[in-house]
């Protein structure tokens, strides 16, 4: 067993730590200011790659495994969390188009997605149906050789400014079996968008809903086969949940190295707040239970990679421990930072913020314990979960 | 249980929250701003004098009514009830035990009417937790006084009225050199240098006050010279009780809506409340918000008893500033992805809660105080 990373990966973690400490963090307070979506960035971040990291390389991707996903994300979401966020959603949907994609689809999409000249977005939550994904409602018709889609999607981080949506819709019967994925240009007629909401967080990403009126979708743009959907939204999002814990780790991160500095600059009662050992194993916890949560995540990136029969509960375990590390750590930070925390001029609210809903989305931390449960319930399961 | 008085007010308070603060919490949040009829009605019904003697055209009534008055108010709006804490107490507070009969008639009488915001600057850029590290000065010069420094974090520091301002006037005697002001923000040299931008709480403004020779008659000074850390040190009593109050009417708000939409929306074909993981963090919510209530009046009843109650105080602030924060996170988790929007008013409840483990003392500080007592008890 090996922890260090290898001289690659070291130079791919070098490579987004330099993009987030450039491109990123000098932006990232002005971004969730003003609510600006980072186009020209995330672009610039797809030319070093980082808009496909784990597409095929046959697909204009740079074809890393999981572990190297996570670790370019964690040091991109110390950065900006939101655009890293948004950036681990678009590569989702690059891995989803360049792996189910028909040729007709792929030919057009792939490349510009795995460089981040389009950008996508990944629409499976209702308005009636979150946690629950499989009963949702959209519909896609089928009349000769084309579909109609007709519903609404909900929270769609990225919609209005991006270029491809992936849309999960109802086929056949009621159960998860009777949905399908499509590629959907975004600008097709009969698609339109709602207001933008306004968030806790994620602000220079813009999540609107999304409705579709029989918009035209041609049968070459389902993404594998009819009834296949929400399989591939599930596996999509065992990735996803990787990449979200990922985000979350680099936040709390972000906010460690600021705090560590701060408790040793800032003085009180005549010392520097580091003297205080209340201050000391608060930040003693902060790493600890940071680095076990970063481990986590790397762990289930490998089940990932090595296609363990186990890796969606692993990828659950560590998307909830991950996003409640983070969001404590977050928080602990602001705290430590006193008033200071708690205001715009210091990053500690922000990440706070941001991270937040990441014990929410791509599946909410319950919905992990649900995921959780069920496998560790199996007889002789912990046998093996462990 | 509550007498009748205490009932009245509480009432009274709960109407006022329900019609105009909680309706318009939203829309004062966009503004960054109270508007003047808040304010007046809150003056109307005598919330801006809560616990002043009638002597002094206050309402007279004891903590424990200030501390339900306080939860009511916070469960419409948040940030109206941090200018309302800090007004009362310390600010009138202060008055009202330390002030000179002619500073009462002056400044207390008006300010228990509601005529003027009042604020409370004790804090500075490099004493925050220490308050004994001032550097704000008041020298004798001028008409009495000359003041010089800086304040940071102060309530209600753009739109009071006056201000109660420590100085120190004996840099030789860490403790016993720093003397109260009250300060009216007309005062040529009283200077707004900045508005802070907050997470949360952001009709209620925050600012930094610069002072630039300012010049302050003798009667500006509040009690003797040399006994601001004490009044600063005392008042935080009562202000402890209020920001714990605060906290429970906070967490209320976001625990009622929380159960309101479990009982309304559904996934996997029932409502939230009857998955046990949802209904049982709500349970436990509830829970930690009676126990923090408890706590708070407990803390009231002491005050009012005229008994010691600082460790009282300290614990119900820490407690109840902590549950806010959890049953407020409780309850945008509840609402999944709608607990994090806008549209939605818990994520806007937990950012203004958020402050109450931080303002007043933080938590940190709160334990240091009760920690005191461990050893004396021993
Ligand atoms: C900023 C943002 C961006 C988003 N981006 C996207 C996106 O790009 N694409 C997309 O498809 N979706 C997106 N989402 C949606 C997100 O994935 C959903 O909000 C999430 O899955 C939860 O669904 P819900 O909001 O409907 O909550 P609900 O499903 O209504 O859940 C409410 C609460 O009940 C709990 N609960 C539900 N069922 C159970 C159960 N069986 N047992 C115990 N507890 C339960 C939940 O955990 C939650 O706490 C986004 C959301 C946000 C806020
Ligand atoms: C919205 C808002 C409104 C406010 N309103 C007012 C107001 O009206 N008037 C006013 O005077 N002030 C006000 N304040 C200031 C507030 O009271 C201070 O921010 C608070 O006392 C903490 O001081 P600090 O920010 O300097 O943090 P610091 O004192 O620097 O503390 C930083 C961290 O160190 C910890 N710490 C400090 N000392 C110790 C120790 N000895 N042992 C262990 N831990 C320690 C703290 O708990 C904290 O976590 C306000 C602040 C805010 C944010």
């Amino acid at each position: 067993m090996d922890f260090a990373l290898t001289d690659d990966q070291r130079a791919f973690q070098d490579a987004a730590r330099s993009f987030a400490r450039g491109e990123l963090a000098p932006h990232a307070a002005h971004w969730d200011e003003a609510s600006e979506f980072p186009i020209d960035t995330i672009r610039r971040a797809g030319d070093i790659g980082f808009c496909g990291i784990y597409t095929p390389e046959s697909a204009g991707g740079l074809g890393l495994n999981r572990v190297e996903a996570s670790i370019i994300l964690e040091e991109l979401a110390a950065g900006c969390t939101s655009t890293a966020a948004y950036i681990s959603i678009h590569n989702m949907v690059s891995w989803i188009v360049a792996n189910w994609g028909q040729p007709a689809v792929t030919e057009v999409w792939a490349q510009a997605l795995a460089s981040g000249q389009k950008l996508g977005s990944y629409c499976l939550t209702e308005p009636g149906a979150g946690s629950d994904a499989a009963s949702l409602k959209t519909r896609a018709e089928k009349r000769g050789e084309r579909y109609y889609l007709s519903g609404s999607k909900m929270f769609i981080s990225g919609a209005g400014a991006t270029d491809l949506l992936v849309v999960m819709a109802r086929t056949g019967d009621n159960s998860a079996k009777g949905i399908s994925a499509f590629a959907v240009p975004a600008d097709a007629p009969g698609i339109q968008y709602g207001k933008l909401e306004h968030k806790m967080g994620w602000n220079c990403q813009p999540t609107r809903m999304i409705t579709f009126d029989a918009v035209e979708v041609p049968e070459v743009n389902r993404l594998g086969a009819e009834g296949e959907g929400f399989r591939i939204a599930m596996k999509a999002l065992d990735g996803g949940r990787i990449n979200i814990a990922a985000c979350s780790i680099g936040t709390a991160q972000a906010a460690l190295d600021r705090t560590a500095a701060y408790l040793n600059t800032r003085k009180q009662f005549g010392q520097e707040l580091a003297q205080f050992q209340a201050l000391q194993f608060r930040i003693a916890d902060m790493l600890t239970e940071l680095v076990a949560a970063r481990q986590m995540v790397r762990l289930a990136a490998w089940k990932l990679d090595t296609q363990s029969p186990d890796a969606t509960t692993y990828c659950a375990m560590a998307k909830r421990y991950a996003t409640d590390v983070g969001f404590e750590v977050c928080n602990q930070a602001l705290q430590l930072h006193g008033g200071y925390g708690y205001i715009r001029e210091y990053p500690l609210e922000r990440h706070v913020r941001d991270s937040r809903v990441h014990q929410i989305l791509e599946g909410t931390n319950e919905i992990m314990r649900v995921i959780v449960a069920r496998a560790a319930l199996k007889e002789g399961a912990t046998e093996d979960l462990r | 249980m509550f007498s009748d008085e205490q009932l009245m007010i509480e009432e009274a308070a709960r109407r006022f929250s329900r019609d105009v603060l909680a309706p318009g919490a939203a829309a004062r949040e966009r503004a960054a701003a109270i508007e003047p009829a808040v304010i007046e009605g809150l003056a109307q019904i005598g919330l801006l004098g809560v616990t002043v003697s009638p002597e002094y055209d206050g309402v007279g009534a004891d903590y424990v009514s200030y501390a339900l008055a306080l939860m009511a108010i916070a469960e419409g709006d948040g940030a109206v009830s941090t200018m309302v804490s800090v007004h009362n107490a310390p600010f009138c507070a202060i008055l009202e035990r330390y002030g000179s009969e002619e500073q009462k008639q002056r400044v207390l009488r008006p300010a228990a009417r509601g005529e003027f915001i009042g604020a409370f600057a004790l804090t500075e850029s490099h004493a925050g937790s220490d308050a004994s590290a001032l550097r704000t000065r008041a020298r004798r010069g001028g008409k009495g006084w000359i003041v010089d420094g800086s304040k940071q974090f102060i309530t209600s520091g753009r739109i009071c009225g006056q201000v109660v301002v420590f100085a120190v006037t004996d840099p030789t005697n860490p403790k016993r050199g720093i003397s109260a002001f009250l300060v009216p923000s007309d005062t040529p040299g009283f200077n707004v240098a900045k508005l802070e931008h907050k997470t949360g709480q952001k009709a209620s403004d925050t600012a930094s006050l610069s002072f630039d020779a300012m010049e302050l008659p003798n009667e500006a000074l509040i009690g003797a010279e040399g006994e601001g850390y004490r009044i600063a040190l005392s008042s935080l009593e009562a202000g402890r009780i209020g920001i714990a109050a605060q906290s429970v009417g906070m967490a209320q708000s976001a625990l009622d809506y929380a159960i309101r939409y479990a009982t309304e929306r559904q996934s996997f074909g029932k409502r939230l409340l009857d998955h046990q993981a949802v209904s049982f963090r709500l349970v436990d919510a509830k829970t930690r918000v009676e126990a923090a209530r408890q706590l708070v009046l407990s803390a009231a009843r002491l005050k009012d008893a005229g008994q010691p109650c600082l460790e009282q105080a300290c614990m119900a602030k820490l407690f109840a500033s902590e549950t806010a924060e959890a049953v407020c996170s409780a309850a945008i988790q509840t609402l999944g992805g709608y607990g994090y929007v806008e549209d939605y008013p818990v994520e806007r409840i937990w950012r203004d809660a958020r402050v109450c483990q931080i303002y007043e003392g933080t938590s940190d500080i709160q334990k240091i105080i009760i920690g005191r007592s461990l050893a004396a008890a021993a």
